[in-house]
């Protein structure tokens, strides 16, 4: 479960460039939980995902995840709980390395000991296993370099990294958006499985209103920094895409 | 023969040192100059403690003290933040000062008559050619980095240090320690650099201060050379290639020098030049690719 309350971001404070990327933003989001975050450009979305991996500080306010405070806990201390994936398909990986390479980096980051073998026996079988699950053939192909996927296959790839671990926490960042559709549509049903599966709590950022309607169980729209707009349930299966694009013309008319 | 064997002996050694900058310039994907000043610092506390009889400790210290001062240059670059070419001038600089003192406050020093590693092989094996003990000797100490860096980068922390090098976004979003992955690629890279100048020194037979100049190039040439001969593929292949590079390369410069091609004193141009050629291949091949291109379009225009 992720809590965060009074969440407090200026940037540029006391120079003629001060903007408030998030007032006092407060937000609880419970395990199983997929949560859909809209708003314009500039709105505070992914400063709201950078406040929470630890690309800046807050300046007030705190930041609870699974009952563990992680407010002031650098980046790569908080990145155990989190997964994180990036728009760009060739941020989540890293393509000098082969598939099974990368998959073990993301995989045995809890265990301790660093000088064990990086791709145990083991860790082999279960990797194919999850690759096969994507109907991709990536499975036969776990000795090939990620340089030499596609697109849709890479980003399938970085998904299952951030979340082979198990993660308490999945951060999607317009994860489709840089995708055709046809593999967009494909890694969206990926990830609507994976989340269900793990009961995960979950949020993507998207600016497919459509999308944003389609999957999770909320969705939520942030305006200077303010959550605006917060529906679930009953509400949000009665939404329609042109009242929802209402709100991006006249915010805070909730 | 003498040529060749020559080669092939100071290829091994050098090869330490190639293996070391195909850490860093490949791995890291940043080249490091500490090379020129770890290299010497290898070699002078190898050849003191030599002097003062005791040559393996000499090895020992060299690899040491060349993974401390990649500590410093790799400290500078990520929690300094300083550039990380200028943090490898600024740690081979301050070497100067500390490889003179190591030296013992003069500028060289002789092992005449002091008994070293290569010495005390021939030695122990009379009756064996000098040139095949001097040989096992470099050969042995080349497998053995080998065999750890092989080791090293299957290993979970290696896996770590090479994604560090290959996508710096993805490590930053995962919980690995950039920071920490930098500087014991930093640290293992140099570690191979002294390894290298603390062999060289015992098999030459003395140690000169101005003997790391032009280091990172002869290193860099190695690793090139090598990707041309086997191409580039897994880590393990590659520095299998930096090795043989390094061994070619000293073929070359020893065919070189005695076909009175050039001088001795060209050694670094030649070898600046065989980094420049190869470095700038890449950028050659698209401008004629684009130049054919642009020919062909203008004269399906013409017509």
């Amino acid at each position: 479960m992720l809590v965060i309350e009074g969440a407090q971001k200026t940037f540029f404070r006391e120079t003629p460039n001060e903007r408030v990327a998030l007032n006092d933003l407060s937000l609880v989001l419970g395990d199983g939980e997929f949560l859909t975050l809209i708003g314009s450009n500039g709105a505070g979305k992914s400063t709201l995902f950078n406040a929470i991996t630890g690309g800046f500080l807050l300046d007030r306010g705190s930041i609870t995840l699974g009952g563990e405070d992680i407010t002031w806990l650098p980046p790569h201390k908080r990145a155990f709980m989190i997964g994180y994936l990036f728009q760009n398909p060739t941020k989540g990986t890293a393509p000098n390395m082969t598939i099974e390479e990368n998959l073990a980096l993301a995989y045995s980051r809890r265990k301790t000991w660093p000088l064990r073998r990086g791709v145990s026996g083991g860790d082999h079988s279960f990797f194919r296993e999850h690759l096969a699950r994507f109907g991709m053939g990536l499975e036969d192909r776990v000795k090939d370099k990620v340089g030499l996927l596609s697109g849709g296959q890479r980003q399938a790839l970085a998904l299952l990294m951030s979340t082979i671990a198990k993660p308490r926490l999945l951060l999607l960042d317009e994860h489709t958006a840089a995708l055709d559709p046809a593999a967009a549509q494909k890694i969206m049903s990926i990830t609507d499985g994976i989340v269900k599966e793990q009961r995960l709590a979950a949020m993507m950022i998207t600016h497919n209103t459509q999308q944003a309607l389609d999957f999770g169980t909320r969705t939520i729209m942030l305006e200077e920094g303010k959550i605006v707009l917060d529906i679930s349930g009953e509400k949000r299966a009665n939404m329609t895409v042109p009242r929802l694009m209402e709100h991006y013309f006249h915010p805070r008319v909730t | 023969m003498i040529l060749f064997a020559g080669s092939l002996h100071l290829g091994l050694i050098y090869g330490l040192m190639a293996l070391g900058i195909y850490v860093t310039f490949r791995i890291l994907n940043t080249p490091d100059l500490t090379t020129d000043g770890s290299f010497t610092l290898g070699l002078a506390a190898s050849a003191s403690l030599t002097a003062m009889g005791m040559p393996g400790w000499g090895i020992v210290c060299g690899i040491f003290f060349g993974a401390l001062a990649g500590t410093v240059t790799g400290f500078l670059q990520t929690k300094m933040d300083i550039h990380p070419i200028l943090s490898g001038i600024l740690t081979m600089s301050a070497l100067y000062t500390v490889n003179l003192y190591v030296l013992g406050d003069r500028s060289n020093l002789s092992l005449l008559g002091s008994p070293h590693l290569f010495s005390m092989a021939a030695a122990l094996f009379p009756a064996i050619p000098k040139d095949i003990t001097r040989f096992f000797v470099a050969f042995s100490f080349c497998m053995a980095c080998f065999a750890f860096l092989a080791w090293f980068f299957q290993t979970h922390l290696g896996l770590c240090v090479r994604a560090t090098g290959d996508n710096d976004d993805m490590v930053r979003a995962s919980s690995i320690d950039v920071d920490a992955m930098r500087i014991i690629a930093t640290a293992i890279s140099n570690a191979c650099v002294g390894f290298s100048g603390a062999v060289a020194a015992q098999y030459q037979g003395f140690a000169d201060i101005s003997s790391g100049v032009g280091m990172m190039v002869v290193g860099l040439a190695s690793v090139i050379i090598g990707e041309v001969f086997f191409g580039r593929r897994s880590v393990i292949a590659g520095f299998v290639s930096a090795i043989c590079g390094s061994i070619i390369y000293r073929l070359i410069v020893a065919l070189a020098l005695k076909s009175n091609f050039f001088p001795a004193y060209a050694l670094k141009l030649v070898s600046a030049l065989i980094v420049i050629a190869a470095l700038s291949l890449p950028a050659l091949k698209g401008r004629i690719q684009l130049a054919s291109v642009r020919r062909e379009a203008k004269r399906h225009a013409g017509n």
